[in-house]
């Protein structure tokens, strides 16, 4: 079927006569193009142009294309050209490609590097300043749904709400559970190893307790919290922006915060606090294992001892944070999701920018918190 | 290659396609003879696309053959393994553009998967490809997310032509157009197809288009082909479903006589 394409080049006095022959098609592209390129300074050096195309037996886009190159590029620099023996089949693609490309495409105009670098730099901050009115905004919008709500408590979205607390917060127990043990056990683990220098192991449970207490449990519940249902949230609404369901709401009428943001966030900020506690007991009760199998302390002597080294007040400390961890959560997720954009590049880029920053305000929240605190006596 | 292969593009023979116990596509033959257009209409949900879908290999049949260019697609590694963009392009519904990508690199991207040709070749075909689909080179640098609902299809059909295969698939390529953006689509087909000696296999409930592009129609009722022919062939049958379906109240347009 297909036949190697050859270009004869011939110089007949000052006139370059091209005879391209066999199939120039697309299966044959990477020999077109070296063909082409063969020819290229004859072509330029040539005063007159003769393309003969009787020995072609197929022809398409491709082929069509780069002889008609040829006989432009030779146009274009004033030289008369011949084209002859065009088959009746491939005359009217032929004249097809040679109509094409004939516009010139708007030059962009290449800026400045280092003002290309300045301006980005300027956009950055000043979008900084757009990502703080954008929680406020998205924080005022909440707000408002949930005074809404609350002035009528039959517009609560009960069923959306039940069903994003059982999947926030009841599918994700034993992997909170799991890793807070884990975390407990570890630290306890290091304690007892390092504690052990001084001989003052039975501290280890002053600062298991304390440390989960206050910071580590509600923390790393938190983190968790954030990768596993903050991410999910971006995607979910983000997908949903693509596919204008959330432009669907609003003409029917509906606030697409009241029904699809306010019942994650609110869930969110119930879950978030009983996942901390349960991680909380997760990890006390690590500590504890650790303390009996490699300290050789007895349950009974880490509770006693628990029980003198941290208060309640430890407990209000870590308790009191989780749900404005929560809110932070769902504030980013959400805005987030709200921000994407057509492509599935953009939800990806959405998702890893609500999973990042989510973690890092909670963490910047967790060191104001501890400031907060210290401040106050707790 | 024999005169009988030649002659066909597409050979299906009692294929049957189907979901869990739901058949959807029963014993069924179609040929779609090389160069021409062939329409197929059908009832929504009636397993057009279905049809479309288990030709190109996305749907596993659960019997029957299915042979494109002379080629089984029982061989090893399916048709989508022996030939896939060289041979043939495929205009998806919605389009189907890969989001990431500017209009121009999607048209590149099966240039640049198959050959190894130079970027500024590519571009050049890229350009012409688009202008030859009627998009100016401009449009080129815009991401889908940017395009018109008829641009997205020409940018689309310019994907699919872009190693000027020999068979393309469109699926509904004129549903949401308006009528003129439509008729334009009508044309392009039809010219793009006698310049580039194209097999098209068109799925379509456009009645215009099936009127002025086709050269063959075929419909699809029940999970089989129930009449095949030229406009008018299907305008005299005799299946009730063929009869309510161009003698209905959208379809008096196809009786009138031109002026």
């Amino acid at each position: 079927m297909s036949s190697a394409p050859l270009l004869n080049a011939a110089i007949v006095g000052d006139t370059l006569e091209l005879r391209p022959t066999g199939s120039w098609t697309v299966l044959n592209a990477d020999l077109l193009e070296s063909l082409f390129n063969g020819v290229a300074p004859q072509l330029a050096s040539a005063k007159r142009l003769r393309v003969d195309f009787a020995g072609i037996r197929e022809i398409d886009t491709i082929g069509a294309w780069l002889l008609e190159k040829m006989s432009r590029g030779a146009e274009q620099a004033g030289h008369p050209v011949a084209v002859t023996g065009i088959d009746e089949r491939h005359a009217e693609l032929i004249e097809d490609v040679r109509n094409v490309n004939r516009g010139k495409r708007a030059a962009r105009p290449r800026p400045n590097p280092v003002l290309a670098r300045l301006e980005q730099a300027g956009r950055t901050a000043f979008s900084a300043v757009g990502e703080v009115a954008i929680f406020l905004q998205m924080l005022g919008a909440v707000g408002w749904a949930l005074a809404g709500t609350l002035r009528r408590p039959r517009s609560l979205r009960l069923t959306s709400l039940v069903y994003q607390t059982w999947r926030i917060g009841w599918q994700a127990i034993p992997i909170m559970v799991l890793i807070t043990f884990l975390i407990g056990a570890i630290i306890a683990q290091q304690g007892i190893f390092h504690f052990r220098k001084f001989g003052a192991e039975s501290y280890v449970v002053d600062m298991v307790g304390i440390l989960v207490l206050r910071e580590i449990g509600v923390l790393i519940v938190a983190i968790m919290v954030a990768g596993r249902s903050g991410s999910a949230c971006t995607a979910e609404l983000g997908s949903m922006k693509m596919r204008e369901e959330i432009d669907a709401l609003s003409t029917m009428g509906l606030d697409p915060v009241e029904v699809l943001i306010l019942p994650r966030i609110v869930a969110l900020v119930i879950a978030l606090p009983i996942l901390a506690f349960l991680g909380s007991m997760a990890a006390l009760y690590g500590g504890g294992l650790i303390a009996w199998l490699y300290g050789g302390m007895s349950p009974a002597i880490f509770i006693a001892r628990l029980h003198e080294a941290v208060s309640v007040t430890h407990f209000q400390v870590g308790m009191i944070k989780a749900p404005f961890m929560a809110l932070v959560i769902g504030i980013i997720a959400c805005s987030e999701g709200l921000k994407v954009q057509g492509s599935a590049e953009s939800l990806g880029r959405q998702t890893t920018t609500s999973v990042v920053k989510s973690i890092f305000l909670v963490i910047v929240l967790d060191g104001l918190f501890a400031v907060f605190f210290a401040s106050i006596g707790m | 290659m024999d005169a009988v292969t030649d002659q066909y593009a597409i050979r299906v023979s009692d294929l049957v396609v189907g979901f869990g116990h739901r058949v959807v596509i029963n014993n069924l033959s179609l040929d779609v003879i090389r160069g021409e257009i062939l329409g197929l209409v059908g009832a929504s949900g009636g397993g057009k696309s279905v049809l479309m879908r288990t030709i190109i290999g996305l749907i596993p049949k659960m019997a029957g053959r299915i042979e494109v260019m002379g080629w089984d697609a029982d061989t090893a590694g399916g048709l989508n393994g022996h030939f896939g963009a060289p041979k043939w392009g495929i205009l998806f519904q919605q389009g189907a553009l890969f989001s990431s990508l500017t209009a121009r690199q999607n048209v590149q991207f099966p240039l640049r998967e198959n050959l190894s040709l130079s970027q500024s070749l590519m571009d050049e075909i890229a350009d012409a490809k688009l202008e030859m689909v009627g998009l100016s080179p401009d449009d080129g640098d815009k991401l889908p997310s940017e395009l018109s609902g008829g641009m997205t299809k020409r940018v689309a059909l310019a994907r699919a032509l872009a190693l000027d295969p020999a068979i393309v698939f469109l699926d509904e390529p004129t549903s949401g157009l308006d009528p003129i953006a439509a008729g334009d689509f009508d044309a392009l087909i039809k010219t793009l197809q006698k310049t580039l000696g194209l097999t098209v296999f068109m799925v379509t409930h456009d009645l215009a288009s099936l009127k002025t592009v086709c050269d063959r129609v075929a419909a699809l009722a029940d999970g089989e082909i129930v009449a095949i022919g030229s406009m008018d062939d299907l305008l005299h049958s005799e299946h009730p479903w063929v009869k309510a379906y161009f003698h209905g109240k959208r379809s008096l347009m196809l009786h009138k006589k031109p002026d």
